[in-house]
């Protein structure tokens, strides 16, 4: 006691001086590099002093040094210090990640208005993956996902890419309702996306209606279809189940191909209306979202309106998905996935549990068609082929069933892959191939094949997939 | 007595055009543990299978609280005051014993939840322990517990109960069937039981039948049948 305290004066004496020294250095090294600016904007060379810029540098250093020579010769306060600074930071970090997240968002949005700018792919990775020791993966993907229009601003060829893993990353999540959480094996999924597609293009180029009158009108829209898919196969599980559903699929793409009057046959739909900024649209006129808020014009505006629509789209499918699963009709999904016999001992009626699955699966395969019909502006049923099912369904199942992160990350490892490959068109199919026959052998259940229980009592726990399905799924 | 709460008047039901229940007759009376004993493929799981609606009775009636139930789809009946655990205990492997337990619940009436789960795990405390573990990785009797509390989590006045003793240990079994006598002393829970376990299911029981081929062979008390020669030598001796 007596010693630490008798010792205590000479430690910071000794620290001060050595922080004094360093502080000299400092000084003469910078007093030159930072100190002076070579300015020649009047034609001629003369030194503009800097004074705050040096006192700042030789501050830092004289600081730093003295905390660091203060600390070296007591350890364990050293690490005590830095532990709590870390701890508490983290905590702090935790406890405000929403706010964090929002003040990200404005601060993206502030930036793209005002400022565009290009950060490098490698500052991303490493933001990636702070973000990600430090928030948790979920909440990395998110703040990325956020900030990726700033990043890549400039980049519209990158732009277009994102909006595309996003467009399958809604329709994963929203193809996971009904075979990852009800576990009805849907393989014509594609024909609620070109339900959705065809009702918003059809609709809103007769009526002219903006796009958020017409956006529900075509998730609705696709909801009936799903319900008339459902009614002829309440009866059939499994493999019937997945031929009828291929079967829908096609004769929709066919009656859409048919059905000229209505939907132009194989011409397609042109000059579908484009999303307006609630109202306003994107266009160069006096009118326009450039216009009307004061910014120099810029097609891109529109690209990364696209992203964010489609970002927020995703993710109200992601968040209903997740607060239906908490509610009863989501429970009886995943019961009815695990034992339709023990459901009706329980007095569920599986008849409206299927139908519900089907009709909100569908309804979010709507929405994302919807989507696809105003971002291209151009729909024909090429688009809307079987290979985009499978696709789809590759998706879910690969980021493992009734996950929502493993089929986000699925979905971004397919698509992006896909455009990585574009060079090997040929062997793309192979490449698949050979990635799908890898999952199955080292990731039989899917990427993420732990379910995490709905409630809990005090923890999280998720558990393994050998504890998760034993023999299905 | 009072009116049966479950009568089962001369019902056949068929597997494609073989009949499984030739003309059975069986009531159930108020707070009562009835057991129904029979060998494999005697008809006992399709007699339980057929109150419940699946298959539905080709002849006969059957009427539960004095409503036909005989061709209600089965979650209608399950929606009344009959619960059932059944056969290989069916519960949801990938959900938790707490997410079970909802289930079971789904189709509960007022806010009884919390009190309901307070008596499922007085019942079995051990579900309690386990309550955010997943059903498939509980031990059989443990499975058999949840099932139990899965169905009473329902507030039945009738508890079917289709082989609860099925590939579990001697200790699990006794502790099992001790949970239903209490279930029936305590709450009053009327309980059908089928069992092939006939000693113990005859011990508990007030009322037994004894099954073969589809047919009800016998009836009586569970004392009353515990000692017929017939029964010991076909059910409980037989091994010897």
């Amino acid at each position: 006691m007596s010693a630490s305290s008798a010792a205590k004066p000479s430690v910071v004496t000794h620290a001060l001086k050595d922080a004094l020294i360093a502080g000299i250095v400092a000084f003469g090294l910078f007093v030159l590099l930072l100190g002076f600016l070579a300015d020649d904007t009047l034609g001629k060379l003369r030194p503009l002093p800097r004074p705050v810029l040096l006192a700042a540098a030789v501050g830092i250093v004289f600081v730093g040094r003295f905390l660091v020579s203060l600390l070296y010769y007591n350890a364990a306060a050293l690490r005590l210090l830095l532990g709590e600074l870390f701890v508490s930071i983290l905590a702090l970090a935790k406890r405000f990640r929403f706010a964090l997240l929002a003040a990200m968002v404005a601060l993206a949005i502030a930036w793209v208005l005002y400022s565009p700018g290009d950060w490098p792919l490698a500052t991303m990775i490493v933001v990636a993956i702070l973000f990600a020791v430090w928030l948790g993966l979920t909440p990395a993907l998110l703040a990325l996902a956020v900030l990726f229009p700033i990043a890549f601003y400039s980049n519209p060829y990158y732009l277009g890419i994102a909006i595309i893993i996003l467009t399958y990353v809604m329709l994963g999540w929203g193809l996971n309702i009904v075979v990852g959480l009800a576990g009805l094996l849907d393989l014509g999924y594609v024909a609620f996306y070109a339900v959705g597609a065809y009702s918003y293009a059809i609709i809103a180029q007769a009526y002219g209606w903006s796009f958020w009158v017409c956006l529900p009108l075509a998730g609705l829209f696709a909801a009936f279809f799903g319900v008339l898919l459902g009614f002829p196969v309440l009866r059939l599980r499994g493999d019937y189940l997945a031929i009828v559903t291929l079967a829908f699929g096609e004769i929709v793409r066919i009656v859409l191909l048919n059905w000229v009057s209505l939907t132009n046959g194989p011409n397609g739909i042109g000059s579908i209306p484009r999303a307006s900024f609630f109202g306003v649209p994107f266009t160069a006129d006096d009118d326009g979202f450039a216009a009307r808020f004061g910014f120099e014009f810029d097609p891109t505006h529109r690209t990364v309106f696209l992203f964010y629509l489609i970002l927020a789209l995703a993710l109200i499918t992601n968040w209903v998905t997740i607060r239906l699963r908490k509610l009863p009709v989501g429970r009886a999904w995943e019961a009815l996935r695990e034992d339709e016999i023990a459901v009706r001992s329980l007095g569920i009626n599986p008849t409206n549990t299927k139908l519900t699955a089907f009709a909100i699966g569908a309804m979010f395969g709507g929405f994302a068609g919807a989507f696809f019909a105003t971002r291209q502006g151009f729909i024909s049923p090429d688009s809307f082929t079987f290979p985009e099912s499978a696709l789809i369904l590759a998706i879910v199942v690969l980021g493992g069933m009734g996950s929502q992160i493993g089929v986000a990350i699925a979905a971004i490892v397919m698509t992006a892959s896909f455009e990585l490959f574009r060079e090997f068109e040929q062997f793309r199919l192979v490449i698949f191939g050979f990635a799908m026959v890898g999952i199955m052998i080292w990731r039989p259940r899917g990427l993420i094949s732990s379910r995490e229980p709905s409630v809990y009592l005090k923890e999280r726990k998720t558990i393994s997939a050998e504890h998760v399905a034993e023999g299905h799924g | 007595m009072s009116e049966p709460l479950l009568s089962i008047k001369g019902v056949s039901a068929f597997y494609g055009s073989i009949a499984a229940l030739k003309g059975i007759d069986v009531e159930v009376m108020p707070g009562e543990i009835v057991t129904i004993i029979g060998a494999n493929g005697a008809g006992k799981s399709t007699l339980m299978m057929t109150i419940c609606g699946n298959p539905q009775a080709r002849e006969g009636s059957i009427t539960f609280e004095d409503r036909d139930i005989t061709h209600l789809p089965t979650h209608e009946i399950m929606r009344m005051k009959i619960a059932q655990s059944p056969e290989g205990r069916r519960i949801f492997p990938r959900m938790t014993v707490f997410e079970n337990l909802q289930m079971g619940a789904a189709t509960a009436q007022g806010g009884s939840f919390e009190e309901d789960l307070a008596k499922v795990f007085k019942l079995f405390p051990i579900l309690e322990q386990r309550r955010s573990q997943r059903g498939g990785t509980l031990s059989g009797g443990e499975q058999q517990m949840l099932a139990i509390g899965r169905a009473l989590m329902s507030r039945p006045r009738l508890l079917l109960l289709d082989e609860p003793s099925l590939g579990l240990a001697p200790l699990v079994v006794r502790q099992i069937f001790s949970a239903i006598r209490d279930l029936n002393q305590r709450e009053k829970l009327t309980i059908f039981l089928v069992e092939q376990n006939a000693f113990h299911a005859l011990k508990l029981a007030h009322r037994g039948y004894v099954m073969v081929n589809g047919r009800i062979a016998m009836q009586g008390t569970g004392k009353e049948l515990l000692e017929k020669p017939e029964v010991r030598s076909a059910y409980l001796e037989g091994g010897r």
